[in-house]
């Protein structure tokens, strides 16, 4: 039994950890602040953190894979500005959003195209994805958008109560990170897609010996981000209600750091999607501390953010280094 | 015929050939549709033009590249110099005007062509920090044994955020003029932004192929297991490649501070690990590391500007400019892939298919 448990705590040692973070941080925010007790507080994670959640899923994958994805806060972008220069012209949002989609999935999939063929780094391919993106964004609109169609306004001021919480609400956008996030968990543990991204991860050359469909699964994962930059996308114009070509500001890096929070490794074949939604979470709450705190400067978000990567880092590789010897 | 193809195929497989092609290309473009691109004037002693803007421009990425160059053949990466490039700027702004923030002070202590610190000093803690950023990098690598896009993306993640706590926040404006110098002096008719990019590729390029350091680092890339238990400390040789990275990041920051008059520490070298890994890419150093050339990276970095510039002069508006680097980008990734030398092998050689040409 004892031996059992140990393994497990080794195996799952990684989320565990970040999930323990995540709880401590918040206990040392609500502690310090009482008002962060309340739950509305919590919900507003989720409320503010619904685009950066969405490209995080997506970037766990392609992390997996040994690949990056620079290009996610580009796509948000030019999803905003495009579905904003749409929208003023008189298109309908039914039309908008499936053709948002489409183009987030024809962006994934061509990136992934060059860097399953022409076998150049991601990291390189990915930042020219970052540049078309936002450069394309710039060239439909310079400055910033409004949006004033009427479904978006639903969709962004449509609270939704939480049952057996009193007056704790969440909006429509927020949801679509959690009820992806479920698609994910089973895409990843269930299907046979999700142990090809881990064995590609691991080693790239044996997969593709073991005749998995090595490269399919790679255009598969790129596409799946793109479309998943997309979607955040569209959920960043329902809650600004407007496009620019300067939103997002460094998101991938953001996506990128909870990614590597949650527990997921930049070298591939290790980590869980559900550590990125606590990864994700804990980057939240850092800002909502801060925000609590008031006279603290938003640079902290960023040193605080950094400090944790650096002291999950170490956390990581202790636990490896253990089960190596184990 | 015969004994010209083996020369143009040697020229064809330096490592020089295709960085200086596009270089090429871009500069014909520039005959053909802007001609005025190529005027030089004399203007209060020294020269202008475009050619001279891009020279002063690119010389903070020369620099940046140079190191990075270094990074790259250890089969690394350094993520954080545009954070550096930051701290760096915020340093010498924080030095010159250390009111600045504290306290309340009036508008003509503000803008007082003065400083508190001598400008040797201030030279000296730009560089001290920068350095240090790059040593604490080289530690999380070396003795940490992190992965390199980890272990820069913290500094990078935290050093912009830091140097916005060394400037408090606010986009400090410079007004002390021999710190113009750097960024805008002239010596003998060119930026002295070139003289210290020469001097830092000059220092390199002895370091790296006159003493056996460019070997070691070659070989650290290519592989660092057999590197090690062939009796060379890997670990400092990596200690060493992201220390001189900060080192040379340190100075750019030092010239762009200079070049714009001011310290603002979210934008200062903002996207400058994106374009260093550009210049380094184009100047044909793998990304996986191994072998490497300094040269090929400024003329990397030279490229970048040289486009930059003439987008500028088509009028091109900034922001945009990202979707046509992105199409610089693709020209370069198409332009270095396997297949397309092959093909192009092929093309020149009419036999090429059976010399498995391999880079």
């Amino acid at each position: 039994m004892a031996q059992r448990i140990k393994l497990f705590l080794l195996n799952n040692g990684p989320l565990l950890t970040t999930i323990t973070i995540f709880i401590l941080v918040y206990f040392v925010g609500g502690r310090l602040y009482p008002a962060m007790q309340k739950p509305q507080v919590f919900f507003n994670l989720f409320i503010n953190t619904a685009s950066l959640l969405i490209v995080s899923i997506g970037m766990t994958f392609v992390i997996i894979t040994k690949g990056i994805d620079l290009s996610v806060a580009g796509m948000i972008a030019l999803t905003s500005a495009a579905s904003a220069a749409l929208l003023a012209n008189g298109a309908s949002p039914a039309m908008v959003i499936p053709l948002m989609l489409l183009m987030g999935v024809v962006f994934g999939f061509t990136l992934g195209c060059i860097i399953h063929f022409l076998k150049v780094e991601p990291f390189i391919v990915t930042l020219m994805g970052l540049f078309f993106a936002r450069g394309m964004a710039y060239i439909i609109t310079l400055e910033a958008l409004p949006i004033q169609d009427l479904t978006y306004r639903f969709l962004a001021l449509t609270k939704i109560p939480i049952p057996f919480f009193a007056k704790a609400y969440v909006y429509i956008p927020s949801l679509i990170g959690p009820l992806l996030l479920l698609v994910v968990i089973y895409l990843s543990f269930f299907t046979r897609f999700g142990r090809t991204v881990y064995a590609i991860g691991n080693n790239e050359q044996s997969a593709r010996l073991m005749g998995l469909a090595v490269g399919r699964t790679k255009i598969i994962v790129y596409t799946f981000s793109g479309f998943c930059s997309a979607l955040a996308g569209i959920v960043w114009s329902i809650s600004l209600l407007s496009g620019y070509g300067g939103y997002a500001p460094g998101m991938e890096l953001d996506a990128i750091a909870s990614v590597v929070i949650g527990g997921t490794l930049l070298t591939g074949g290790v980590g869980n999607v559900v550590g990125t939604l606590f990864g994700v979470l804990i980057n939240g709450t850092i800002v909502s501390i801060l925000q609590f705190n008031g006279t603290l400067s938003s640079w902290w978000t960023r040193i605080g953010v950094g400090l944790l990567t650096l002291i999950f880092i170490g956390i990581q590789s202790l636990f490896y280094m253990r089960k190596k010897h184990s | 015929m015969k004994n010209n193809a083996p020369l143009l195929k040697r020229i064809r497989e330096n490592r020089l050939f295709w960085p200086l092609v596009a270089l090429a290309l871009i500069l014909i473009f520039d005959a053909i549709f802007a001609p005025g691109f190529f005027k030089i004037g004399i203007l209060d002693g020294h020269l202008f033009g475009n050619l001279i803007d891009v020279l002063n421009n690119s010389a903070p990425l020369m620099l940046v590249a140079i190191g990075m160059t270094l990074v790259i053949a250890t089969g690394g990466v350094d993520l954080s110099v545009g954070a550096v490039i930051a701290i760096s700027a915020a340093m010498g702004a924080v030095l010159i005007n250390p009111a600045l923030g504290n306290k309340l002070i009036t508008n003509d202590i503000l803008t007082k062509d003065a400083t508190n610190t001598p400008l040797w000093l201030i030279v000296l803690v730009d560089l001290a920090a920068g350095t240090l950023c790059g040593l604490w990098n080289g530690l999380l690598v070396s003795r940490g044994k992190i992965q390199p896009m980890v272990a820069t993306l913290i500094l990078m993640v935290a050093g912009r955020g830091i140097a916005q706590l060394i400037t408090n926040g606010q986009i400090m404006t410079i007004y002390y003029t021999p710190y113009f110098y750097f960024g805008n002096g002239f010596i003998l008719g060119l930026p002295v932004s070139i003289y210290i990019v020469a001097v830092v590729f000059l220092f390199a390029w002895v370091l790296v192929r006159k003493t056996s350091i460019g070997l070691f680092i070659e070989s650290v890339g290519v592989n660092a297991k057999a590197t090690y238990y062939s009796g060379i400390s890997e670990k400092n040789i990596k200690l060493f490649v992201y220390t001189f990275c900060g080192f040379c990041a340190a100075i750019a920051g030092l010239i762009l501070s200079s070049y714009v008059h001011s310290a603002d520490g979210n934008n200062n070298g903002l996207n400058y690990e994106l374009d260093a890994i550009l210049a380094v890419v184009i100047g044909g150093t793998l990304m996986t590391g191994g072998r490497f050339s300094l040269f090929a990276s400024v003329i990397g970095a030279l490229i970048i500007w040289t486009f930059t510039i003439t987008m500028y002069t088509f009028g091109v508006p900034a922001n945009a400019l990202l979707a046509g680097r992105a199409v610089l980008v693709l020209v370069v990734i198409l332009l270095y892939s396997d297949y397309a030398r092959r093909f192009l092998n092929r093309i020149v050689d009419r036999k090429g298919s059976q010399h498995g040409t391999t880079n």
